[in-house]
């Protein structure tokens, strides 16, 4: 297992030495949507929040930076830090709104609050150019160092995804994520227990928005534009797709999910008009097969190649 | 001295049926309470208006001698009191180890470290470990709930809530569906509890749990019918009448 967790580090590291411009953008495209994945899979698989408004965050972070670049000409090293605090704010703000609800009736308040600032994308042309989007916009220079090239930014990206995933896994690895794992499973018990419920998840929430925002400021450096579909349900919808394709409440599973969704953008996209159909066939196969998600289907399915010698794996690894 | 529990004139009602329906009682510290009663006399209602899973629509309750029945349930737990549930309510897919170190962790501000690694906490695990070894389950330790015994997993629940060293601890049906063998295990478990927990128990198993109690509080509809020690109770007219009919 660790051996591969090498292999695997090398050859990312390697990629682009090897690749060729378009796969070294397509995986920078998947270390995005890793991190967007991720931060949603808080709230999916450890919180058992099913949040529908997880683009929200992506969006206005995103949005933030642009705009303040272009209407007040703030450089990144800025904007950067501003469009992740004021995002954050809001994730705090739209968590005390939706937890007041668990199951459907957060959802439902989760999609609503996207669904207001997705019309606000659209509408308030003065500051987000409606349907035009936001364009004319740079990569950061770290250190003087430029990310205009395809590898450049590739490895930019690595490191960003890098140390989110870590301190995604940190966090549900620490007592906080027990506590909050026993939230998910059984919420009454966990207070009688003296666990503040409302307040782990509101944490939670807010944390996970602010991956969120993370991932929206990559989201504009690799694109350099940005458009109202950023905020959209179907931006949302992609992602609880990545999450529970790939395996709600693991830590591989949403970038696994991701890459696929991307992948299918990318490639079924160029040969098939309707690619979201495709994406649909592909997700209800999964849940069809391995109603948990792919990564831990393949794991059941391996334990039972290599012989029923750990069965108590799956439980531990939660 | 100040009661372990005292509530007054507590009330709930659910659709216009009451539930509880202005019940008093005191509870000292240290004492055995034992409340009895027929199916829907209202004693694990009784139970979560104490415990905050249900808001009263009267009454006060207090907590040596703290108003609660205003705060959340897992501001009443910091004033140490715990509970067990009639219906076994334990994380399945965990080991009993986690299990325990769950309910240490409801009474540790380290439940708010969100950095370092939890198996790094050895202190946790280390007074998890001894609450599992007083309940006979340390062999047990890294076994999923899943896999256990229902009667190992009653004697989780009870380990789950001695592991916060509560000073009142609220028993529901702790010999329930236990077998004979069983119920003699957990009875002298809860032999074991030390006198600085105050300890409330429901519980329909009279021969269990009558030497255990000291007072005894019988509830019928809602109301509390009959209060004393136990010859008292068990002595009175209207005991037998609930009891054993018409």
């Amino acid at each position: 297992m660790r051996s591969a967790r090498w292999i695997v580090a090398l050859v990312l590291v390697a990629l682009p030495q090897f690749a060729g411009e378009f796969y070294v953008n397509l995986i920078s495209q998947i270390f995005i949507a890793a991190i967007f994945a991720s931060s949603l899979n808080l709230l999916v698989g450890y919180a058992g929040l099913t949040s529908l408004g997880h683009a929200s965050y992506l969006g206005v972070s995103a949005y933030l930076s642009a705009w303040l670049y272009l209407k007040l000409g703030i450089g990144h090293w800025l904007s950067a830090p501003i469009a992740l605090a004021v995002t954050t704010v809001m994730a705090g703000f739209f968590g005390w709104i939706a937890l007041r609800a668990s199951g459907l009736g957060f959802l439902m308040i989760t999609l609503a609050l996207s669904q207001v600032l997705w019309g606000l994308a659209y509408r308030w042309s003065a500051v987000t150019n409606g349907d035009n989007g936001l364009s004319g916009l740079t990569r950061p220079q770290p250190f003087g160092l430029s990310l205009d090239s395809a590898s450049a930014f590739y490895y930019f990206t690595l490191i960003v995804v890098a140390v989110a995933i870590g301190m995604m896994a940190k966090f549900i690895g620490s007592p906080f994520g027990a506590a909050l794992k026993g939230t998910r499973d059984q919420p009454r018990r966990m207070s009688a227990l003296g666990h503040d419920v409302r307040r782990v998840r509101w944490i939670t929430f807010v944390y996970a928005g602010f991956w969120g925002a993370v991932s929206g400021l990559l989201y504009i450096y690799y694109h350099k534009y940005i458009h109202p579909t950023s905020l959209s349900l179907t931006n949302s919808a992609e992602a609880l797709l990545g999450v529970i394709a790939g395996g709600s409440g693991t830590l591989v599973g949403p970038i696994i999910g991701a890459a696929i969704v991307v992948l299918l953008k990318n490639y079924v996209s160029a040969y098939v008009e309707r690619w979201n159909m495709l994406l649909g066939f592909v997700f209800v196969a999964i849940v069809l097969f391995m109603p948990d998600g792919l990564v831990p289907g393949v794991r059941r399915l391996w334990a039972r190649v290599t012989g029923r010698r750990k069965p108590t794996d799956a439980a531990s690894n939660s | 001295m100040t009661a372990a529990l005292e509530v007054t004139g507590l009330s709930k009602a659910f659709g216009g049926l009451p539930a509880a329906n202005g019940i008093s009682l005191n509870v000292e510290a240290g004492e055995r309470r034992l409340i009895i009663g027929p199916n829907g006399a209202g004693k694990t209602t009784l139970f979560n208006l104490i415990t905050g899973d249900l808001r009263p629509d009267a009454g006060s309750i207090r907590l040596f001698g703290e108003e609660v029945s205003r705060l959340p349930t897992h501001r009443r737990t910091q004033h140490g009191m715990a509970r067990t549930y009639q219906i076994i309510t334990l994380f399945a897919r965990d080991t009993l180890l986690h299990n325990i170190v769950l309910s240490l962790l409801g009474r540790s501000r380290t439940r708010w470290d969100a950095f370092r690694p939890l198996e790094r906490h050895r202190e946790l695990f280390d007074r998890a470990r001894a609450a599992l070894e007083r309940v006979g389950l340390e062999p047990l330790a890294q076994r999923p709930i899943s896999e256990v015994s229902y009667g190992d997993k009653r004697r989780v629940e009870i380990a789950m809530a001695l592991a916060q060293e509560p000073r009142l601890l609220l028993l529901d049906e702790p010999l329930a569906g236990l077998s004979r063998e069983e119920r003699v295990t957990v009875k002298k478990l809860l032999d074991t509890i030390p006198r600085e927990t105050t300890v409330v128990m429901i519980e329909h198993d009279m021969d269990t749990a009558l030497d255990m109690a000291e007072r005894i509080t019988l509830l019928h509809y809602g109301t509390v019918i009959v209060e004393g020690t136990r010859s008292e109770v068990v002595a009175d007219p209207k005991t037998r009448e609930v009891y054993l009919g018409h």
